[in-house]
């Protein structure tokens, strides 16, 4: 595996002013950096702690996969089998054609793109108007959409259930995405890394005569992809594992997503028939982990962004 | 959540980011009308959907907690203050507050502290640290359902990971199913595995920007290791150890779906109902709305009463 390359990205990479000070403040002192003061006992109770924080996560995974690779017989003995033999695909089979397990991929690509969409383009206009238009009552503006974080969705869903049933939006796409597209983290993010531009080059492009929008396609966002690409995955991640909503808003198959619809998979059996309740779970977290995988990086620096950036 | 933000990025002297005005330079008039115009446009819809979402409903709920609605019928009924002179008056109020309690401070605390720990282990010149901290983050990307049915197997005292594991030491299961006190251990569990990687990152983020000039030299001074720790780098972390305490503790409060498919509030009618779990299950399997919104009001008076508080705390550590 080229884990180095690609996992090798949760590094001390993303502080790189700070990493060339200390460089070379070690490079001067001639020592190995924060390790200098520690002994081999030290390091190798580090070890230790990493290979069992590592077993910690990875052995409950395991158990997952190898669970959903195993004939039906061979799930429910004592002592358990740590490797599935013979190893069947039965689980994914029963998974994919005794429930309607595609159509809850395809809610979950739905929804997750239409809500994801919707609060990229409201987070980046909000925070367009919010830090480089200069309009009465600005601040205020930014607060009320900022305070909106601090109202938990648990409180407003009764109401909003009300309603969005009143309209006759249960089971509707839109009944799921419009409730969520508003944006408050996402503006604030947005605002911020606006606001970090330099406003010489702002000040230049207006005086070129560049109009409002021009400038924030032609000025503004190309120098902003970053802080956008990281918004935009962690919105991902979120709306692809949002349950509380959709859980409500969907009785079946025509609206239920991927998490929504493993619930329906376990209430269905009366005893859980863990092997494809297993296949289900492992194949509603692959396509996140994947993703993660290869961005981790930028979904790193937009959790990170709201907590010590600012 | 983010007013605490804005918060600590006022009063807090970590604060490495764009401050509030380095932006463009304010021009001196106050904007031009077509400017007025195109903001209000850019904003308007997200607005619209914030208070039709999310102030509305606030507001709402707390009129529907003086009502006997029950979330189908178009008619709700004033009942006065019943509903909460119920709530305070319940035995199982008592048994949810308890869960919510004993969850959040478990969570909040276990979570922060090992989070640390972790931060710091991997801060330190280890081979291989970077793909450790990729496989401590990444459980918390997985949706909270899966994590939660995955760990329902997990723990299952028949044919479970954790029955095997404790079989090959000669113990027995515990019935994480049937206990309500095991049953809420599992729930804090599978919490706790799944929202570590945050914290951790949060704060292995805060350990990189540290100046690590302080701790040398207090170690040449010859301060301890432990010293060090308290007296060096925790100041240094406070910002951080504040962001975390309020975010953490919004969402451990706030724990919907690892509850709803592990255990739905189960065993024995209430064992792992927190104050979330029972605003939904009084509003959408009792059917009893006005009662749901009625918990939800207090919820959010607590949250917000417990969030001041911290602020408080926080700003009065800033002057001293």
């Amino acid at each position: 595996m080229s884990t180095s390359t690609v996992i090798g990205t949760l590094d001390d990479e993303s502080l790189p002013p700070e990493r060339t000070r200390r460089q070379r403040r070690r490079a001067a002192h001639n020592v190995e950096p924060s390790s200098h003061h520690r002994g081999p006992v030290w390091t190798a109770l580090g070890y230790v702690g990493m290979v069992l924080v590592v077993l910690l996560v990875a052995v409950p995974l395991f158990w997952i996969l190898i669970t959903s690779f195993k004939d039906r017989g061979d799930i429910y003995v004592r002592p358990a089998q740590w490797w599935p033999s013979p190893a069947t695909s039965d689980n994914y089979h029963e998974l994919t054609t005794r429930i309607p397990f595609f159509d809850y991929v395809r809610n979950s690509v739905i929804i997750t793109s239409a809500t994801a969409v919707a609060k990229i383009v409201l987070g980046v206009l909000s925070a367009y108007a919010l830090s480089l238009l200069r309009f009465p009552g600005r601040s205020v503006v930014f607060l009320v959409v900022i305070a909106a974080l601090m109202v938990p969705n648990q409180i407003t869903v009764i109401s909003n259930y009300a309603l969005v049933a009143q309209l006759g939006w249960r089971n509707t796409f839109q009944g799921i995405i419009i409730p969520l597209a508003g944006v408050a983290f996402g503006t604030f993010l947005m605002r911020n890394q606006f606001l970090s531009l330099p406003g010489e080059i702002i000040e230049a492009a207006r005086l070129d005569g560049a109009g409002p929008m021009k400038l924030l396609w032609r000025v503004v966002m190309p120098m902003s992809w970053p802080t956008l690409v990281a918004f935009s995955l962690i919105t991902v991640v979120n709306e692809w594992n949002e349950y509380l909503w959709p859980y409500l808003m969907s009785d079946d198959e025509t609206t239920a997503t991927l998490p929504v619809g493993l619930t329906f998979l376990q209430n269905n059996d009366g005893v859980t028939n863990w092997g494809p309740v297993m296949a289900g779970t492992i194949l509603a977290m692959l396509p996140i982990l994947v993703l993660f995988l290869f961005l981790q990086r930028q979904m790193i620096k937009g959790l990170t962004a709201g907590a010590v950036k600012s | 959540m983010q007013s605490s933000v804005t918060d600590s990025r006022r009063d807090t002297p970590v604060s490495a980011g764009p401050p509030e005005q380095v932006g463009p330079a304010p021009r001196r008039s106050s904007g031009k009308a077509w400017e007025w115009t195109l903001a209000a446009l850019l904003l308007l819809p997200n607005l619209v959907l914030l208070v039709v979402f999310t102030y509305r409903p606030l507001l709402d709920n707390i009129r529907l907690s003086f009502t006997d609605w029950n979330i189908s019928s178009p008619v709700a009924n004033p009942v006065g203050l019943a509903n909460y002179v119920e709530w305070f008056g319940r035995d199982d109020t008592r048994v949810v507050v308890r869960n919510t309690l004993v969850f959040t401070v478990a969570t909040v605390g276990i979570s922060m502290a090992l989070g640390l720990g972790l931060a710091l282990l991997l801060d330190q010149k280890l081979k291989g640290r970077n793909l450790v901290r990729s496989v401590v983050f990444a459980p918390f990307v997985i949706s909270g359902a899966a994590v939660g049915i995955a760990f329902q197997f997990v723990f299952d005292p028949q044919f479970g990971l954790v029955r095997d594991l404790l079989a090959r030491v000669g113990a027995s299961s515990p019935d994480f199913y049937q206990q309500p006190g095991w049953a809420l251990f599992m729930v804090t569990v599978t919490y706790i595995w799944k929202n570590l990687g945050y914290t951790f990152v949060i704060y292995l983020a805060a350990l990189q920007g540290r100046r690590a000039d302080l701790d040398e030299a207090a170690e040449i001074d010859g301060a301890s290791a432990w010293t060090r720790f308290r007296r060096v780098l925790m100041p240094q972390l406070r910002p951080t150890t504040f962001f975390l305490s309020i975010t953490v503790l919004l969402s451990s409060v706030q724990v919907f779906d690892i509850i709803n498919v592990m255990t739905r509030g189960g065993p024995q009618g209430n064992g792992t109902a927190t104050l979330v779990y029972q605003v939904y299950q009084e509003t959408f399997v009792n059917q009893r709305a006005g009662y749901g919104a009625t918990v939800a009001t207090i919820m959010f008076v607590i949250l917000l009463a417990v969030t001041v508080v911290q602020v408080r705390f926080m700003d009065r550590g800033q002057k001293s």
